[in-house]
């Protein structure tokens, strides 16, 4: 089975008055129905990713190479007809921020119609028919009484189910999540992230979910990629990379989590802070923070190193112990 | 006094049993307007709070949005007023005997948006300066007590004292907030979210330091956040806010493993799980929390509780001691008296709290 998503050696550099290389070399291959997690801090290159892969970056400013391949569809050299019927029709996205997203002068109700009429060429009708079957599979209460509601009369949660409904609407073979949870209330994200498994699950789409919090990763991927200053530096199974981390900044990052420490005794925390991607970083990124890093770290740029099938890492330090404890 | 001396730590009196701030009986309600025919609506964000803080210790204050938890922060510091209900500093209740300015010499704050609190119009060195120059220490004096707390909060004065906000990082304008916020020499810092906007890896750097401080100065923190994995790092005590009211509080150990409240085992339950053979299976409750704007009748959690029964949706449960003298609830099934049907004795309710604490994953479903 050919993956669904298969980016190769994405590289993306705004330009202006302060040039900022955002993504240096980045690989993702997204099998049918597969969830990967992408990890990583502010600045690491995650929501770039997302952009890029729906071409959302602002053109004059933006630099891109390599190749962006999603069901068939060479993303990069999409003219903007058929990048139209690929947004939404083939891909599709949620936000962070659903007011952002909604425009909040349309009814949810007509703004899924809307899109379905845009892409399906459906009647009105059915259109809204469709709309209201979508706000149900979402859970939303009422949802008849909810396809007249303007996205302001709703609650943080019921607006990103509205926004869920209305990114599924076209039936997208893969969906892209920018931290959907990430502002919401505790006893909401939880709710929010269990119904994107289960309509993941039952649509059999992929999706890439971008996150900074590592117990968001662990609930909804299947797969885990690390980034770090534009580069995916350490990628597996979940469960392989959440027991077992081989990169010293996800090991760093796993350990600096504050689950399990003692209470008032210091955390084991990263020194230092991520670097300015104003220039091209030339060797390993994260040499600057690391404890093990020494000449050989700082000689050029670090090769992906497989320690298993679909188990990869991006660091020189990476010693026969180390390897032999991620394959326990 | 001399002006310099002013601005030393502000000793303690009452000694180490009197609580350093004790907040009693606390509402603050807001007019939510109304329209032309019909009532006014009014959001209780802080309905009949109280409780204390101990001298040394950190004080977790946790709930979701509309709880109240920032509201509460900001009526003891002053920045709104109360409608009802008195705070007492260390024994001297504030507005009578502590003026406002006092009270800002012992309490200081620290908020989430490290930007958006700061001028961005001022050095660091001025804004850390600013406060000490109000209270009287001449400017030399306040230039020299900028520069040594930058050194306290792990940035070289050399470099930073010169630089504007916009020049720094979200982790370096958090350090400048606290140092800002230690500057006046305060007994207690609130901290409203404060680690909340920054990265991981730079979120534990700063609760380190926070640690450093406060074994430096002899703090107190009120650590008011959203992330439970955060507050049960750093807190001794914990409560527990729900719709302008504390629903549950006790030390953060009694908390994790013996929640009373049918909000507070939620909570915990809707951590996202690290364990990925251990993935949440269900929600522990379902549907927003509602809003403080005419909040629901009787115990305000009935409306998202699976055991809420009649005499929840009538009468307001009062926060009650839970067995351990450090630890209340206000939950009719911890009344054994209530007549709600589960309040019963000690046997049933620690099979209960069993099931959540063996794997955090009990759902307290709807259905």
């Amino acid at each position: 089975m050919s993956p669904i998503v298969d980016i190769r050696d994405l590289r993306v550099r705004f330009t202006g008055e302060r040039a900022v290389y955002a993504l240096n070399g980045v690989d993702i291959t997204l099998d049918q129905g597969e969830v990967l997690g992408l990890l990583g801090e502010s600045g690491s290159g995650k929501s770039v990713t997302l952009k890029a892969l729906l071409r959302l970056l602002p053109p004059r400013r933006t630099q891109i190479s390599g190749s962006i391949n999603v069901s068939g569809h060479d993303v990069l050299s999409m003219d903007s007809a058929a990048l139209e019927a690929f947004r939404g029709g083939v891909v599709s996205m949620i936000f962070q921020e659903p007011m952002l997203a909604l425009d909040p002068v349309y009814t949810i109700g007509d703004q899924i119609a809307e899109t379905i009429v845009q892409h399906r060429d459906a009647s009105w009708t059915n259109a809204r028919q469709r709309a209201l079957e979508l706000l149900e599979s979402v859970r939303i209460p009422s949802a008849r009484q909810r396809l007249d509601a303007y996205p302001h009369e709703m609650s943080g949660g019921m607006r990103q189910r509205a926004m869920i409904a209305l990114a599924l609407s076209c039936e997208p073979k893969v969906l892209l999540a920018d931290e959907p949870t990430t502002a919401l209330d505790a006893t909401v994200q939880i709710q929010i992230l269990l119904l994107l498994r289960e309509l993941q699950r039952q649509l059999g789409m992929a999706m890439i979910f971008v996150t900074h919090d590592i117990g968001v990763a662990v609930e909804i991927s299947d797969r885990l990629a690390v980034m770090y200053a534009g580069r995916i530096v350490e990628t597996g199974t979940v469960r392989e990379v959440v027991k077992a981390p081989v990169h010293p900044y996800a090991r760093g990052l796993l350990t600096s989590t504050i689950r399990g420490a003692r209470r008032g005794e210091r955390l084991a925390a990263i020194p230092g802070a991520p670097p300015r991607l104003d220039q091209l970083p030339s060797s390993c990124s994260f040499a600057p923070r690391c404890t093990l890093a020494d000449a050989a770290c700082r000689q050029g740029e670090i090769p992906m190193v497989e320690l298993a099938p679909g188990r990869k890492a991006r660091c020189v330090k990476l010693s026969t112990e180390v390897i032999a404890q991620s394959n326990m | 006094m001399s002006e310099a001396k002013a601005l030393t730590s502000i000793a303690g009196v009452g000694g180490p049993q009197q609580p350093l701030l004790a907040v009693k009986g606390v509402s603050k309600h807001f007019a939510a307007g109304h329209g032309l025919f019909s009532r006014a609506r009014v959001v209780r964000a802080v309905d009949d709070v109280s409780f204390s803080v101990e001298k040394g210790e950190v004080l977790g204050i946790v709930g979701e949005s509309g709880c109240g938890k920032s509201t509460t922060a900001r009526l003891i510091i002053g920045l709104i007023s109360s409608d009802a209900g008195e705070i007492t500093f260390d024994g001297e209740p504030v507005g009578p005997t502590l003026s406002l300015r006092e009270v800002r010499r012992r309490v200081q704050m620290v908020f989430q948006d490290s930007y958006a609190s700061l001028n961005p119009r001022l050095t660091v060195e001025e804004t850390i300066a600013f406060g000490p120059k109000v209270h009287g220490l001449a400017p030399a004096e306040a230039r020299a007590r900028s520069h040594e707390l930058l050194h306290k909060v792990g940035l070289d004065p050399a470099w930073f004292a010169d630089r504007y906000p916009h020049e720094l990082s979200g982790g370096q304008r958090q350090r400048i907030n606290i140092a800002r916020a230690l500057a006046l020499a305060p007994r207690l810092v609130i901290l409203d979210e404060a680690v909340s906007a920054l990265d991981k890896s730079i979120e534990a750097q700063v609760l380190n330091l926070l640690l450093d401080l406060k074994r430096e100065f002899d703090l107190t923190y009120i650590f008011i956040s959203h992330d439970l994995n955060v507050v049960r790092f750093i807190s001794d005590r914990v409560i527990v806010m729900y719709l302008g009211e504390v629903v549950e509080s006790g030390p953060v150990d009694t908390l994790w493993a013996d929640a009373r409240h049918p909000y507070t085992r939620a909570l915990l339950a809707a951590m996202p799980s690290l364990d990925p053979e251990q993935r949440t299976q269900a929600a522990p409750i379902i549907g927003d929390p509602p809003s403080p704007i005419d909040p629901p009748s009787g115990c305000r959690f009935h409306t998202r509780c699976a055991y809420a029964e009649e005499i929840c949706c009538s009468r307001a449960p009062r926060l009650m001691s839970a067995g351990n003298e450090r630890h209340s609830v206000a939950c009719f099934m911890a009344e054994s008296t209530s007549g709600h049907s589960r309040a019963t004795g000690a046997s049933k309710s620690n099979r209960e709290t069993e099931d959540v604490t063996d794997h955090h994953r009990s759902v307290l479903s709807l259905s």
